[in-house]
């Protein structure tokens, strides 16, 4: 096991990540890509405390779980009254504050 | 128990979570927590009081009890002894806890306690207490008579953390409480729009003196490195901080005592600020509001001293702003219908008097006259508020709803006139010793300029309180409803300010040589050498025939339809008509006798000197400022001015219209831009580090 590993797999579900935030059109799916950003960088934190003998890396990843948890949460409730409000949970129809 | 002094700003701040969390449950909804609260911070505040004399007189003659200080006092009266022995050295009672800290800077919160503190706790606790007994039967059954009593005793909390408050921040703590707390009470019957608009008012108009306190705080600390005033206070006397930087912050610190304390230009909330509940307003303006203010002043006065550079005489920032406070307030006073904006214009020019007092260096009396002042303005706001609770059917207004009140409200007619006449500065009422003295110092340090002011202010204030007694307790009554005297909560506590208003003035009284106040009061460490003129009988009685010669102007203008009734005593019922008549005759001949005079003469030779002189003046200034005018305008206007400001519009709508196409409403487009610019970042920092 090298830590290159843990690295280049954190690196691939971040972009995944980046990709799905920025393409997919549904509410949803773009919080759930959210989460693949958050959980990239979980392996990160865990992976240089696992190789660097170091504890607090993985205390990090707990409060990152728990934040993770409560964004989630408020998420998607915003996603919920878009689509109550609008009827669908399209973000591209979203842009009322459209300058 | 000076050690323990934290406990008397802690009583009335527990007091206040009790009420509000088991207030409603209780069988007189909360008020008894608040007055016993208050009265025990009010027995601990004596107790202090006594061992700080004890603590006093012991420094200076070595030893002796309470009891020995008394009968030193009294045998002082008794020989009249000359020269009080100088100063020995008392420090004052500090204590503290490390707050937080922050790096090398270290947040204390604690008590410091010296004879300002002690006469401020004391004041405070006791004109606290009286409110509270009042205010048991003048807001029976209100609507929020818990809210109320719990918002009472943070109120004086709050004050008294600020009165012992050993450095800045925890004053500014205070400061801002007191500020909220007022909000609360003067918008306590906050369905009526007036009385909400009063309390933003109140709120938005003392916030504005706030900046200027907490800039001033700021450049305090980092000139002297503390937050701690004694430190402060010793740094600005030992010139270790520039004169430059004294004179923003004694500037920033005017600022916060102008609006908290209702000074020129910032004294329009107060008079708005009688929208709350009477009592409040007797607590607001003798103990715990706009007294905040001066007693910051009086709290860095070496700080004012050296910035404002006092010692110097003429004329400083300071004394110039209590001066003019002093008059526009007096002047203001006589206009008004409403008795209790009569009382507010009155505090307003008698702060104006002690904010003048700290500005030409007289601080013993300055403090003085807040201490006396603080007992007969609370004596006015109660009676005035005894009077609208039982003899106006909660009128307030002189003129429509009051008068004639002197027979079926004897204790309060009686009480109300001490009040007055302690106001007016009548020996040998409280007002003539404080009022007196501040006059003195100015006559003596080289502030003659404001020795006049004050007097004319004596001038006034004997004669709009002369009007206020005139309107409200003299002739008919002119209310409807039958007057009748207050119940005993109310009356208890007017008989009790009006025992001080007469006797408090004696702690100080210079006739006698009775210097026990400024004995006990003014603080020995960190303070500059300050003169203390004695007591002089021209001054005295100058500003006594002032007085009296306000009193009579009033007299005469106001009772005249009264001595004209007198001799037709048995036709009681013709007397208001008659008086009225007469005074229309009166007005009848100033306007024709006085104003016609001028009419005539006078107005015609202004007119000709108008027509030939000055008109010939000003037409040729006015040819000449037209030509340059149309230059300005032409060129400098048109051509540089609007050019420039047209070209900055044009510039601006032009990248407008480009940019807004970035704001698309979109969050993925911004996320985009988002990580783009991350991206971006990382890549110049790669590159570059």
């Amino acid at each position: 096991m090298v830590l290159n590993q843990f690295l280049i797999l954190a690196a691939f579900l971040f972009c995944t990540g980046v990709y799905g935030v920025l393409a997919r059109r549904n509410g949803v799916l773009v919080l759930m890509s959210v989460e693949l950003m958050l959980n990239a960088v979980n392996i990160n934190l865990i992976a240089f405390s696992a190789f660097g003998r170091e504890v607090s890396g993985q205390v990090f990843a707990l409060f990152v779980i728990t934040i993770a948890a409560a964004e989630v949460g408020v998420g998607l409730a915003i996603v919920l009254l878009i689509y109550r409000n609008l009827h669908s949970s399209d973000l591209g129809e979203v842009d009322q504050l459209r300058g | 128990m000076l050690r323990n002094a934290w406990l008397i700003p802690l009583l009335p701040a527990v007091s206040f979570f009790l009420i509000v969390m088991f207030g409603k449950r209780l069988p007189r909804r909360g008020s008894e927590i608040g007055i016993l609260a208050i009265g025990a911070s009010f027995v601990m505040s004596c107790v202090a009081a006594v061992q700080w004399i004890d603590r006093v007189e012991g420094a200076e003659e070595g030893g002796g009890g309470p009891l020995h200080a008394l009968g030193r006092a009294v045998a002082a009266i008794g020989e009249g002894q000359g020269e009080p022995a100088p100063h020995a050295v008392v420090e004052p009672v500090t204590r503290s806890v490390t707050w937080w800290q922050n790096g090398n800077v270290e947040f204390s919160a604690g008590i410091s306690i010296d004879g300002l503190a002690v006469m401020m706790l004391v004041v405070v606790t006791l004109v606290s207490l009286l409110v509270h007994v009042f205010s048991t039967s003048y807001l029976h059954g209100d609507r929020r008579y818990t809210h109320y009593f719990a918002f009472l005793s943070l109120f004086t909390a709050s004050m008294l953390n600020l009165v012992v408050a050993p450095n800045t921040l925890q004053l500014l703590v205070g400061w801002e409480l007191v500020g909220l707390c007022s909000f609360v009470l003067i918008g306590h019957w906050w369905e009526d729009k007036p009385n909400s608009d009063a309390a933003v008012k109140a709120f938005l108009t003392t916030r504005t003196g706030d900046v200027g306190l907490v800039i001033a705080i700021i450049i305090l600390f980092s000139a002297a490195g503390t937050f701690d005033m004694q430190a402060i206070n010793l740094a600005a006397l030992d010139g270790e901080v520039g004169h430059g930087t004294l004179l923003a912050a004694s500037v920033c610190l005017l600022i916060g005592i102008m609006g908290k304390s209702g000074q020129f230009p910032l004294h329009t909330w107060l008079p708005d600020a009688m929208a709350g509940p009477t009592p409040v307003s007797a607590l607001i303006h003798a103990a715990t509001m706009v007294v905040a203010g001066v007693y910051l002043g009086a709290r860095l006065f070496p700080v004012l001293f050296e910035g404002f550079s006092i010692e110097r005489g003429g004329v400083n920032p300071m004394a110039l702003t209590g001066g003019i406070t002093v008059i526009i307030g007096a002047a203001l006073a006589f206009v008004q219908r409403d008795i209790k904006k009569v009382l507010a214009y009155s505090t307003i020019s008698q702060i104006g008097y002690m904010v003048m007092g700290l500005g030409v260096g007289a601080w013993t009396a300055a403090v003085f006259h807040l201490f006396t002042h603080a007992f007969f303005k609370a004596l006015l706001f109660l009676g005035a508020g005894s009077v609208s609770h039982s003899g106006s059917h909660h009128s307030f207004d002189m003129k429509s709803g009051m008068g004639g009140l002197r027979r079926p409200m004897p204790v309060t007619f009686w009480t109300f006139m001490i009040g007055s006449a302690a106001l007016a500065g009548l020996p040998p009422l409280a007002g003539f010793w404080s009022k007196d003295e501040i006059l003195a110092t100015a006559g003596e340090t080289g502030y003659e300029a404001f020795l006049l002011v004050g007097l004319i202010g004596a001038l006034m204030t004997a004669a709009y309180m002369t009007r206020c007694v005139y309107l409200t307790f003299f002739g008919d009554f002119r209310g409807h409803g039958e007057p009748h005297e207050s119940p005993l909560p109310i009356t208890v506590p007017l008989v009790v300010l009006g025992g001080l208003a007469v006797v408090a003035g004696f702690v100080n009284a210079t006739l006698f040589d009775i210097e026990k106040f400024r004995e006990w009061v003014e603080p020995t460490v960190a303070f500059p050498e300050l003169d203390h003129p004695q007591f002089d009988a021209f001054g005295a009685l100058l500003a006594v025939a002032v007085a009296v010669a306000g009193i009579s102007i009033a007299f005469a203008y106001w009772f005249q339809g009264r001595s004209h009734g007198l001799t037709q005593r048995s036709e009681l019922a013709r007397r208001g008509y008659l008086f009225l008549e007469n005074k229309y005759y009166l007005d009848h001949l100033y306007t024709d006798l006085i104003v016609g005079s001028i009419k005539g003469g006078v107005a015609r030779a202004s007119y000709w000197v108008n027509q030939h002189a000055i008109d010939g003046a000003i037409n040729g200034v006015g040819r000449m400022s037209a030509r340059a005018g149309r230059f300005a305008y032409d060129i400098v206007d048109q051509g540089v001015v609007d050019g420039a400001i047209n070209g900055i519009a044009a510039g601006t709508g032009e990248s407008g219209g480009r940019l807004r196409a970035i704001q698309s409403g979109r969050v993925q487009r911004y996320a985009l831009m988002l990580f783009a610019a991350v991206g971006f970042l990382s890549l110049a920092l790669l590159i570059f580090a």
